[in-house]
């Protein structure tokens, strides 16, 4: 039943004489959580900018749904089918959390310059209906109330949500998290793993990037571990704890193991 | 700027109160609104006519004043406005559209063929466009600074060919472009005459095609398209990476604006009756451009304000003679020094302003380059 929906093809990244990926070959099946984990500089937001397409690749292949990515152009990649947050939250700051949603939203839309000049019925259905859904996403997202105040001015926690919400209005097959749970504290940091898991629950595949250990070996189907760029290990969170590289390159000892 | 806390925290105040009146005013019934909005338009209609005692120009004719030149700077300011102020897009080669606007309605009517002004007009503001769209096409790839020079090239570009074509009169320009057509109300005693002797004609016109852009230019800001230039403004990659096709809309944003500086080069085309380059220099690009930063980037009340103040400054100051100049550019650094956002800026504007200055960033904001952004290694 395991569908691959996303596969990294022996993917090399190079900058100047700098390797942030060394022949990594990933994928993530569709349906699952899937984790991808790391010390610091292991390369794992590149693996976003890879999928992205904020980075082509230098050498290997990017596969969505069967077919390759490589090369196209961000906000088709966007179009279809995969979303992301940021590791520094990059929200539109003065444009208010409803609006923010609708350039998510929008991302699907039809209608453009034309329609607008002449207020056609197709343009004013497509932005009630892009207010609605946005609506439904922030309030799904628990910060409905914060709808029409400046991105901005959000409290850190809400900012964080925002994003994703804004990613899952582009109506994503996966939506890649990077870092969600920076900065939360233990009760802030349970709740987004449960609602991570209703995410997953409500037909999305995820692909989340995170450090802390609580998060990521309860909320993960399968876990993959990047080291210095390359790909280390690839297993269920109890093989991962257990991985002797996984244990040498990031986890540490378990006596040090918080 | 490096203002101390006490200023900001002022200026926020300000935004803040400025802001709860938007919206004690959005509160008041439609009726009100509508009603305040129509006499407001009505008086403005009335301006040549009955203007507030202190609002003159001292040795030249007040109507001629309005329409040679705020209805004109107004009209550039709104269209210049959608590219620097919703898109961020910094052009500094405004004038180029607004020339080509000119020159198309002077080459159709007078020229080389002698169409009525009213033909040649929708075909200038195509031809406009079209400029618009060619300059974007190679240019929209690059970013602030770079933008901005090849913008400041167009801009000099047009006006140079011009000169040097004689196709288009050379230097001596083209002349005998004929006035809108006059309006005679069968049955009534009264009618409008576009001529030389009287300018009120031009500035009801003039006011009533801004007030139609502005309609049409609220439409879209209010849109999916506005959306989209904001956040490219805001974040160009993140409203990429979110599906926003950036470069199609910025390249809209400058085929919109040339469109409106199109308009505004064939009304004054036809309103002066002669044309040459020296009519379309750098100077007018930059006057633009003061008009919607100093009015408040983004916002079109602001803009168009700051067009007034540009345009009318300068003549209500006239008894200073050659020194006008000089005390207006003074007026204005100071306007800047004290009210970087503008005098009616869009609070998003003003709010990013104040954004970037803490960063030290550029006045028209500029994110950083990608791979510095989205780097974590």
């Amino acid at each position: 039943m395991a569908e691959r929906l996303l596969e990294l093809d022996a993917v090399t990244m190079q900058f100047g004489g700098i390797t942030a990926l060394d022949n990594v070959t990933v994928h993530v099946d569709t349906g699952e959580i899937m984790g991808l984990i790391g010390p610091n500089g292991a390369g794992k937001t590149t693996v976003f900018n890879v999928v992205t397409g904020v980075y082509r690749p230098t050498l290997g292949d990017v596969r969505f749904d069967g077919r390759s990515i490589v090369g196209e152009k961000r906000y088709r990649i966007t179009r279809r089918g995969i979303a992301r947050t940021f590791q520094n939250i990059r929200l539109f700051p003065e444009m208010t959390a409803l609006e923010n949603v609708m350039v998510g939203v929008d991302a699907h839309a039809r209608t453009s310059v034309p329609g607008a000049l002449a207020r056609l019925p197709g343009t004013r259905a497509e932005e009630q209906a892009a207010h609605d859904t946005a609506m439904q996403l922030l309030e799904f997202m628990g910060i409905a109330g914060q709808a029409h105040n400046a991105a901005r001015n959000l409290p850190y926690g809400f900012q964080r949500r925002l994003e994703i919400a804004r990613a899952m209005a582009t109506q994503p097959k996966i939506l890649l998290l990077d870092e969600p749970a920076a900065g939360f504290n233990p009760a802030e940091k349970r709740e987004l793993g449960d609602l991570i898991r209703t995410i997953r629950d409500r037909g999305f595949t995820v692909l989340l990037i995170e450090h802390d250990m609580s998060v990521v070996m309860s909320v993960c189907d399968r876990i993959n571990v990047l080291d210095f760029g390359k790909h280390i290990a690839d297993g269920k969170p109890a093989e991962i704890r257990n991985d002797p590289k996984v244990i040498q390159a990031y986890l540490g000892v378990p006596t040090d193991a918080a | 700027m490096n203002a101390p806390d006490s200023i900001l925290r002022v200026r926020q105040q300000v935004n803040d109160r400025r802001r709860a009146m938007g919206a004690r005013w959005q509160r008041l019934p439609r009726r009100v609104r509508v009603s305040v909005m129509a006499l407001l338009v009505g008086y403005l209609y009335l301006l040549p006519i009955a203007p507030l005692p202190f609002v003159k120009t001292p040795e030249v004719g007040f109507s001629g004043v309005l329409a040679d030149q705020v209805v004109i700077y107004v009209l550039a300011a709104l269209g210049l406005n959608v590219v620097v102020g919703m898109a961020g897009l910094l052009d500094l080669g405004y004038v180029g559209f607004y020339a080509v606007g000119a020159y198309t309605t002077a080459v159709l009517s007078s020229g080389h063929a002698s169409w009525p002004w009213l033909a040649t007009l929708p075909v200038a503001i195509v031809a406009s466009m079209v400029a618009g769209v060619m300059l974007g096409t190679p240019t929209l790839r690059l970013r602030g600074d770079y933008l901005a020079i090849v913008t400041l090239g167009f801009g000099e570009i047009i006006r140079i060919s011009a000169n040097n074509s004689n196709y288009l009169g050379g230097p001596r320009g083209i002349t005998s472009i004929p006035h809108p057509p006059s309006i005679h109300i069968p049955g009534v005693d009264w009618h409008l005459d576009f001529g030389v002797l009287d300018a009120k004609p031009y500035y009801w016109l003039g006011l009533t095609i801004i007030i139609i852009v502005v309609f049409l230019l609220r439409r879209i800001e209010h849109s999916r398209v506005g959306r989209a230039w904001t956040a490219i403004r805001e974040d160009e990659d993140a409203a990429e990476l979110m599906g926003v096709p950036t470069f199609k809309f910025k390249l809209w944003a400058f085929a919109i604006g040339a469109a409106i500086g199109g308009l505004a080069g064939s009304l004054y085309a036809s309103k002066i009756g002669f044309i040459n380059p020296d009519n379309f220099p750098l100077l007018l690009s930059i006057l633009f451009l003061s008009a919607v930063v100093l009015g408040g980037s983004g916002n079109m009340a602001g803009a168009i304000l700051g067009a007034v103040v540009i345009s009318y400054g300068p003549e209500r100051i006239r008894n200073f003679s050659d020194r006008r100049y000089f005390v207006f550019g003074v007026v204005l650094v100071l306007v800047m020094v004290f009210r970087p956002q503008g005098l009616l800026p869009s609070r998003r504007r003003a709010a990013e302003l104040k954004h970037a200055s803490s960063e030290g960033t550029g006045l028209l904001g500029e994110s950083a380059p990608v791979d510095a952004e989205f780097a974590d290694g």
